[in-house]
């Protein structure tokens, strides 16, 4: 039997790329740049970026319906590129916009792709009805999807992801546009489709608070390159070294306060008398507390604060703005991921 | 679902999916009033208006001398085929000339015009509709997303064409009825030329623009690009009315059959050449 070196992993790409246009006459266009990666089995994976970092590109080769100009990938041990069809019996793929026919009511929208899936003829009804009522819409199931909220699609296109119980599951940002109640519901099936059903999912977002809360490990992406792959706390430990604190203390002047020679990004708010800043590692805490009060300050609250995903993000985005300044245009030399 | 079993590329043509997505083209086809209107009209005034006009009216052109106008047609027809207006007086002749000769290819349009408007819309129409993209994901092979949008609009185009010449049959021969004195209509060549080869020129308008229509970005360009198919049936017409080409049973089986293989031609090259991920490529 052969043996497919991604058996461990739901996805593996080595060096994948994706340029469109004509790069010989200068007018390509890099979506996705020599993007090495691992998803393994079973984990929440979280692909950040802009709009049109590529991460749609992203997601239309590794499910085979778009072919690499460039580098390999295997999905679930498949090539997408020569079995494609295949890979897709065992992938749902929620795309960027709904794309459901609006002139079909939504038991119809479900019961065709039940069939393009090949979910058995005697298990379509069956499937289509539990999907309904999971989701909230069967008590609009015969009505035109053409006179749903954008709710009500975003939801009826993620039952329409699930009718044939994928393996591996791509989000293409699932709660755009959604509102709250609506964006709790599919964080909380995420969470259910991760744990429960053991499914990989692949969550394309630019919602940083969603992958934080969702991802066991997160890729970031620039221009179509990876520039950070991680868990949200070793990316914000790699990136961001050291703890940001608030302290509360009584009106003082905040000049004579005694703070460490390293500490960064001072800031005093004299209306609510409240010092910030970021100290090397935690364990400065209580010796800044202690010089606070042998200055004479009356300490009443001190409040460390991780680095959350944005603090990265926001680190990434303006390391690749910074390079992109100083890169002439269309070089495509690989980024080191930290 | 099971974890897949390792690749393996051969792989059957899927003709439930195939049928799928036939059948969700044809549904949303015909809840498209835009699409559905025009594909209606035209066919109703090519066989009620204008056979019942000239079927009630044949007695009038005829005293005015409309039958010089055939002259030329009648004079340039083969000889077997002229005996058919053996005995007829002037009415009946411009009758069965109108009726059943010079609308015989003009009767290809119908199919032809029913499949280019839905074949126009099968790719174009989608990527308007933003709904490509979901149908692109799915397990259908290339094969068989082209063989489904072919159906799609192939089949209708078919029915329509069968159920226009029943409604024609109808309408020519009850206004024909008091010039003609009894039935007349349809003869072999007729049922030759609807069962053989107006389902083949539809496949080759059909055929043409899902080709065009998976490669332009609107509507609107693919049908007007598909809209050229119309160019042969137009010189059929022509040729019949200046009377170099008629159809009878050998002519329109022969020019069946030479639109068979283009069909199949094109079958054949359509299905190599369709590829989704050039078409996602233009989304």
């Amino acid at each position: 039997m052969t043996t497919y070196p991604s058996d461990d992993f739901a996805i593996h790409t080595e060096d994948l790329s994706r340029m469109f246009g004509d790069p010989s006459g200068g007018e390509g266009v890099v979506a996705v740049d020599q993007l090495t990666l691992d998803v393994r089995r079973g984990e929440v994976f979280g692909f950040l970026g802009h709009n049109g970092a590529g991460k749609t590109t992203t997601v239309r080769l590794l499910n085979g319906v778009l072919a690499p100009t460039g580098g390999r990938m295997r999905v679930l041990g498949y090539d997408p590129v020569e079995d494609g069809a295949l890979l897709r019996r065992y992938t749902g793929v929620l795309t960027e916009t709904p794309s459901l026919d609006e002139q079909l009511s939504g038991r119809e929208n479900l019961a065709i792709y039940a069939r393009l899936y090949g979910v058995p003829e005697a298990a379509v009804e069956g499937r289509v009805r539990e999907l309904l009522e999971e989701f909230g819409l069967d008590a609009r199931a015969t009505d035109l999807v053409g006179g749903y909220s954008r709710g009500m699609k975003q939801r009826l296109a993620l039952a329409r992801t699930l009718l044939h119980r994928p393996t591996l599951i791509f989000l293409d940002e699932p709660t755009a546009g959604l509102d709250p109640v609506a964006t709790r519901r599919v964080h909380e099936l995420v969470t259910r489709l991760s744990r429960r059903g053991g499914r990989t999912i692949f969550l394309c977002t630019h919602n940083l608070m969603e992958a934080q809360r969702l991802c066991h490990r997160v890729a970031v992406i620039e221009h179509g390159r990876l520039v950070a792959m991680g868990t949200p706390e070793d990316l914000a430990r790699d990136l961001r070294h050291g703890v940001r604190l608030q302290v509360e203390l009584e009106a003082c002047d905040p000049d004579a306060l005694p703070l460490p020679s390293d500490a960064r990004d001072v800031h005093w708010d004299a209306e609510a008398n409240v010092l910030s800043l970021w100290v090397p590692q935690r364990a400065a805490i209580p010796d800044l507390v202690a010089s606070l009060v042998a200055a004479g300050c009356r300490v009443y609250r001190v409040a460390p604060e991780e680095p959350t995903l944005e603090d990265v993000y926001f680190a990434l985005h303006e390391g690749a703005a910074g390079r992109a300044k100083r890169e002439p245009e269309g070089a495509t030399g690989k980024e080191p991921v930290p | 679902m099971s974890q897949p079993d390792r690749p393996g590329r051969e792989r059957h043509v899927n003709w439930r999916a195939i049928h799928t997505l036939a059948l969700r083209d044809l549904r949303i086809v015909t809840r498209s009033k835009a699409v559905m209107l025009p594909m209606l009209i035209v066919p109703l005034i090519f066989v009620v208006a204008i056979p019942a006009a000239v079927g009630f009216f044949a007695p009038q052109m005829a005293a005015g001398g409309e039958l010089d106008d055939f002259a030329q047609f009648l004079e340039m027809m083969p000889a077997s085929m002229r005996q058919r207006f053996a005995g007829y007086d002037e009415a009946q002749i411009i009758v069965v000339a109108v009726l059943e000769h010079l609308f015989a290819p003009m009767f290809l349009i119908i199919p032809l015009m029913v499949a280019s408007t839905i074949a126009a819309g099968s790719f174009v129409g989608e990527k308007e509709r933003k709904t490509l993209e979901a149908l692109l994901h799915t397990p259908t092979t290339d094969t068989e997303l082209f063989l489904g949008k072919l159906l799609a609009s192939w089949i209708p185009a078919f029915l329509v064409g069968l159920g226009a010449f029943v409604l024609y049959a109808v309408v020519v021969n009850a206004s024909g009825w008091r010039v003609m004195g009894g039935i007349f209509f349809p003869n072999a060549m007729w049922v030759a030329l609807v069962l053989w080869l107006a389902p083949a020129a539809a496949g080759l308008g059909m055929g043409v623009i899902i080709l065009i229509s998976s490669r332009v970005s609107t509507f609107q360009d693919a049908y007007q690009l598909g809209g050229m198919v119309v160019i042969p049936v137009l010189l059929l017409v022509l040729g019949q009315m200046a009377g170099v080409l008629y159809l009878n049973v050998l002519a329109v089986m022969l020019l069946g059959l030479f639109l068979w293989v283009i069909d199949a031609g094109i079958l054949w090259f359509a299905i190599r050449t369709f590829k989704r991920s050039e078409i996602i490529a233009r989304l």
